[in-house]
């Protein structure tokens, strides 16, 4: 008797509690409709910026779910006092909201894969690039059915099989047939995609190098937060470096007693002849950065003390590019991708892919590292003297002894 | 196996007459209770993880808003966020401490620490760990480390900011930015001290198991909570030192003038006097430790919702033989794994190739253990208590972030994705919210052995939803930043052109983590609250077969007040056809059970088979009726 006295109690309370507060906000809904009515050009801009605003809302949706709580409660408990069964089934509840997420999330997904998915990179500009398109396509296709079914089922058994005092679980603690049918099917399918992803992968890093299609050398530095690009000029060999070489005026600290150095040029951006194979040897002056170009499908990290190659080859001249993505302000680029400080979100230099004849006046008119002041310092004639291929080989050795005695001297 | 049982003797005398004073100190702080200790692991867990989620949430704003300021985050952060934007460095120092929060202190002392310290003892029959005493260096140890972590916060140069994987060069040459100062010594120091309270932990944990299990408690009839934390405490012993042998290189390269991890290296026109070292050396050490981590971190997740999915779908674990290979097959894969964080790092890609094949092989055992959890559910009989959402969520995180893991195991693909969005989305959807999901489902489940009360429901629920939806909501878009090419540990998105398009999809996973940390104020409040005014328990509130639930209620130090149950079979009999109950836990022996025994519980054990044998005949009707 006293408990249902306490129950009618309590619903007529929780009963005044919430036509207390919707009055109260009906209220306070009116008076700001008379106010805005009124006085149509408050301005919430400073309201919304402050911190008291946010904790306020929050605490009301506290209030509101606590209340919501309340009445839940209020409700079963009188369920319970009049003898019916408990209020609400949330096994019920939940097995419906599993299904309905599926069904959301289906959606969600399929939206994510046509919205989002259509947001990304263009087709890659680069011959290994294609097969990795190729590959994750294939991935994409395998893990987006097993994503799918694996979830139906998950969410599907879970709804059906939601808790009935009627009934009672089988009882079926293993089958080895299907435990091995689950264990093999998917080292098949890895086995497969182990295979491609290998074979690629030596086909990327491991290439034979055609002699009547030598590639392009372009060295990359890396600092913090830039990038220095050396083109090897005429002779096509990038030269010899020295850390210990490094000054002001020879921020890269390239070796100029190698003359295969002499003529390496400096560009502010990395221009490429469409087609033509690049060999790129990527360095670092101080810390880890990794050098990142994701319409060509290249990355590798920059390591200080250690030269990192990738070779690729161009397929597409950004004028191409930029029809295919329909933006005539297309430009190919590269960034940083390894953490390496403060300002790692801003390390890029542009790309251009052009045809070979472009690429030739392009390069023309490139200026070399060596310098005036450089030659001093080297003791090399002022006077630009025209390397001769011929001492190549020959100058080659001696420079190498050079370079280590100069590093004894340092 | 005379000196396990003399302890046993001296614990059950103590248990008895053992009722010396204790006092706050011997009891809450320097306790030397498995149950206390598990509590304090916990506690300090939840803090750990509230501040690393509020380190999210304040980088998550400024990715989401960055080009506006925040006055509120000047008067909170200083200097470090002066006219309210918070500066490039403390964001690199914010994502830095956030996962090294989350993946260390979170997800390896506040999971494994809790749980393996409160079930090993209860669910194996043990009346305290093995070395109780080391259990609780484990946790002091554990809260220094915390400690000086936090304090990195309260110097002039900021916390470490070199990313949770600190890099050298970056992270050693203090000119590289301000983090790598005296933050980055504590980083280091901390992690010392947390490395040797998790090897003290992993060694209690692994003798206990092996030594001290209950009569009848063999191998094959523990449940496989414990197989989970078993393996996930030898991979913990194998694997920690490792990384303190790092460690300490990396001290010595920068406080003593070595070159273990530095050579060729100019800041600027300032040429470093290092030669010889190699900055790849680092990683290849870390990530010896780093790999088996997040297994470290993912295994007791897994272990936990294989319990709490077996006891509330009502049905035995489907393949427990099979579950226990597969966790023994991804301990001894992940050490020869680590080689795939590493692909594009300048590492020779001859081992790449090779790291690629072995990477994909772990992906087996783990596709098995999913097809377990599915063929568990498959015509159970499903009560969704909050402990069992969360474990069904685990599945769903284990699932969706493992088959991108695929993706990022191809090294090959891995060029591309490499340090994008794609490896932020998968790693938080695998082992972010797949293990916290564990951890919370294991919160839920035990918390009436660790608290004698019960959470509420319903608050537990609406925790569940939000959460649930809202890591899908921030996570899954990110997969497409990544594979747009967006690297990872950006400040912002403005200097790219082709960034600019995902600065809308950035306020809107904001505005979801924000839900997801807001969700979480439900959990605490009703964490603390039930603590002091929650229901009290029932002495086994779920209907679970294992032995913890056969303690009782009130914490009694040495567990069980007279003798140790003895455990007879599996904790797996749900739902058993003959029997009248939907469970029969561990310590019911066969004899009262004879119209449910299947030939297969007897092990080959003739004379049990011919008594059964025997009984069958004499009650047939029984039998037809099974």
């Amino acid at each position: 008797m006293s408990l249902r006295k306490f129950i009618t109690n309590k619903t007529t309370a929780a009963l005044a509690v919430l036509t207390t507060v919707f009055a109260n906000t009906s209220v306070f809904a009116q008076d700001a409709a008379a106010g805005a009515a009124a006085a149509p050009k408050v301005d919430m801009g400073e309201v919304y910026k402050s911190v008291i605003f946010y904790i306020l809302v929050f605490l009301a949706v506290c209030l509101f779910i606590a209340i919501i709580g309340k009445a839940i409660k209020v409700y079963e408990l009188s369920r319970e006092a009049q003898g019916k069964p408990v209020g609400i089934n949330w096994n019920r509840v939940h097995a419906s909201l599993f299904a309905l997420f599926l069904v959301i999330g289906l959606y969600g997904v399929y939206w994510e894969y046509t919205v989002h998915g259509s947001m990304l990179l263009p087709d890659a500009a680069s011959e290994h690039g294609k097969k990795i398109d190729r590959m994750f396509n294939l991935t994409l296709i395998i893990t987006t059915i097993v994503f799918v079914v694996t979830h139906i089922l998950l969410f599907g058994f879970s709804y059906i099989y939601k808790y009935s005092a009627k009934r009672k679980a089988y009882y079926y603690p293993h089958n080895n047939t299907i435990e091995k049918i689950w264990t093999i099917v998917p080292a098949l399918v890895l086995t497969v995609l182990v295979l491609m992803g290998f074979l690629t992968w030596r086909s990327i890093f491991f290439k034979v190098e055609d002699p009547n299609n030598k590639p392009l050398q372009i060295e990359v530095t890396s600092e913090q937060f830039k990038w220095s690009i050396r083109y090897p000029g005429a002779d096509g060999i990038v030269g010899n470096k020295n850390y210990k070489l490094t000054t002001a005026t020879n921020t890269l600290g390239i070796d100029f007693k190698d003359v295969n150095s002499r003529d390496d040029e400096m560009a502010d951006e990395m221009v490429l002849p469409v087609g033509k194979p690049v060999k790129l040897i990527l360095t670092s002056k101080d810390v880890i950065h990794s050098f990142y170009m994701p319409h060509f499908r290249v990355q590798l990290n920059t390591v200080p003390g250690m030269r990192t190659i990738f070779e690729f080859t161009p397929t597409k001249t950004t004028a191409e590019m930029q029809q295919e993505t329909n933006d005539p302000n297309f430009n190919y680029l590269f960034l940083c991708a390894k953490i390496c400080g403060s300002g790692h979100y801003n390390m890029q230099k542009v790309v251009r892919v052009v045809s070979e004849a472009e690429y030739k006046t392009w390069i023309a008119e490139q200026k070399t590292y060596l310098n005036d002041d450089l030659r001093k310092q080297f003791n090399l004639p002022v006077a630009p003297a025209p390397v001769k291929s011929e001492a190549d080989s020959a100058a080659k050795d001696s420079s190498a002894v050079k370079t280590n005695q100069m590093a004894l001297n340092k | 196996m005379s000196t396990i049982a003399l302890h046993d003797e001296h614990n059950h005398d103590h248990a008895d007459h053992g009722h010396h004073k204790e006092t706050l100190i011997s009891k809450y702080i320097f306790s030397m209770d498995h149950k206390m200790i598990a509590k304090q692991f916990l506690i300090t867990g939840i803090i750990m993880a509230v501040i690393a989620m509020g380190l999210s949430i304040l980088f998550r704003i400024q990715l989401a808003w960055p080009d506006q300021n925040f006055p509120f985050l000047e008067t909170f952060l200083g200097k470090w966020a002066e006219g309210g934007r918070i500066k490039p460095d403390f964001y690199l120092a914010l994502v830095t401490i956030h996962g090294t929060i989350m993946v260390f202190f979170v997800l390896t002392a506040g999971l494994s620490g809790t749980f393996s310290n409160l079930l090993i003892p209860l669910q194996v029959g043990a009346r305290d760990m093995a070395s109780p005493f080391l259990n609780m260096l484990s946790y002091w140890f554990f809260f220094m480390a915390c400690v000086i972590m936090m304090s990195s916060f309260f110097i002039q140069t900021g916390p470490a900011s070199g990313g949770w994987t600190v890099y050298p060069p970056l992270s050693v040459v203090a000119k590289a930015m301000p983090g790598s100062g005296l933050g980055m010594t504590l980083w280091l120091i901390s992690m010392v001290l947390f490395v040797a309270s998790s090897l003290m932990g992993g060694i209690n944990y692994v003798s206990t198991i092996l030594n001290m299990r209950t009569k009848g408690m063999d191998l094959w009839k523990m449940p496989l909570t414990i197989w989970a934390f078993f393996l996930t405490a030898i991979l913990g012993i194998l694997s920690f030192p490792v990384l303190v042998a790092g460690v300490v290189l990396m001290v010595f390269d920068r406080s003593f003038g070595t070159s273990f991890y530095l050579s060729d290296i100019v800041m600027g026109t300032d040429i470093l006097p290092n030669e010889g070292g190699s900055p790849i050396l680092w990683q290849h050490l870390f990530w010896f430790l780093g790999h088996p981590e997040v297994y470290i971190v993912i295994m007791p997740a897994l272990g936990i919702s294989s319990e709490v999915i077996s006891v509330n779908a009502r049905k035995p674990i489907f393949g427990y033989h099979a579950m226990v290979y597969s966790l023994i097959g991804i301990t001894v894969l992940s050490f020869i794994v680590w080689g795939h964080h590493m692909f594009v790092t300048g590492m020779n890609p001859l081992l790449g190739g090779v790291f690629m094949i072995t990477t994909l092989i772990i992906a087996v055992p783990s596709a098995v253990k999913t097809f377990n959890y599915l063929a568990t559910l498959w015509r159970g009989n499903i009560r969704f208590t909050p402990a069992m959402l969360f474990a069904i969520g685990l599945v769903s995180f284990f699932i969706s972030g493992g088959l991108t893991g695929i993706f990022l195991g191809n090294a090959s693909l891995d060029i591309n994705l490499h340090d994008t969005y794609f490896v932020v989305a998968h790693f938080h959807l695998v082992m972010g919210s797949a293990a916290i999901f564990g951890m919370l489902a294991g919160v839920y489940h035990w918390f009436p052995r660790m608290f004698g009360r019960m959470m509420n429901a319903k608050l537990g629920y609406l925790h569940f939803w939000l959460t649930f939806i809202a890591a899908y909501l921030v996570f899954f878009p990110l997969h497409f930043l990544g594979l747009d090419g967006v690297p990872r540990r950006y400040y912002a998105f403005t200097e790219f052109e082709f960034m600019k398009k995902w600065l809308t999809v950035n306020v809107f996973v904001t505005w979801a983590a924000i839900m997801a940390a807001l969700a979480q104020v439900a959990f605490l409040f009703n964490f603390f609250y039930s603590i002091f005014k929650g229901k009290v328990a029932p002495q086994n509130p779920w209907e679970s077969n294992t032995l913890e639930w056969t303690a009782p209620v009130e914490h009694l130090h040495g567990n069980w007040p007279g003798e140790i149950p003895t455990v007879y079979r599996w904790p797996y009999d749900y739902s058993k056809p003959g029997h009248d109950a939907d469970f029969i836990p561990q310590t019911v022996p066969f004899s009262q059970t004879m119209s449910s025994n299947l030939p297969h519980d007897f092990e080959g054990n003739e004379e049990a088979e011919k008594i059964q044998q025997e009984w069958e005949l004499a009650n047939p009707v029984t039998e037809n009726k099974g």
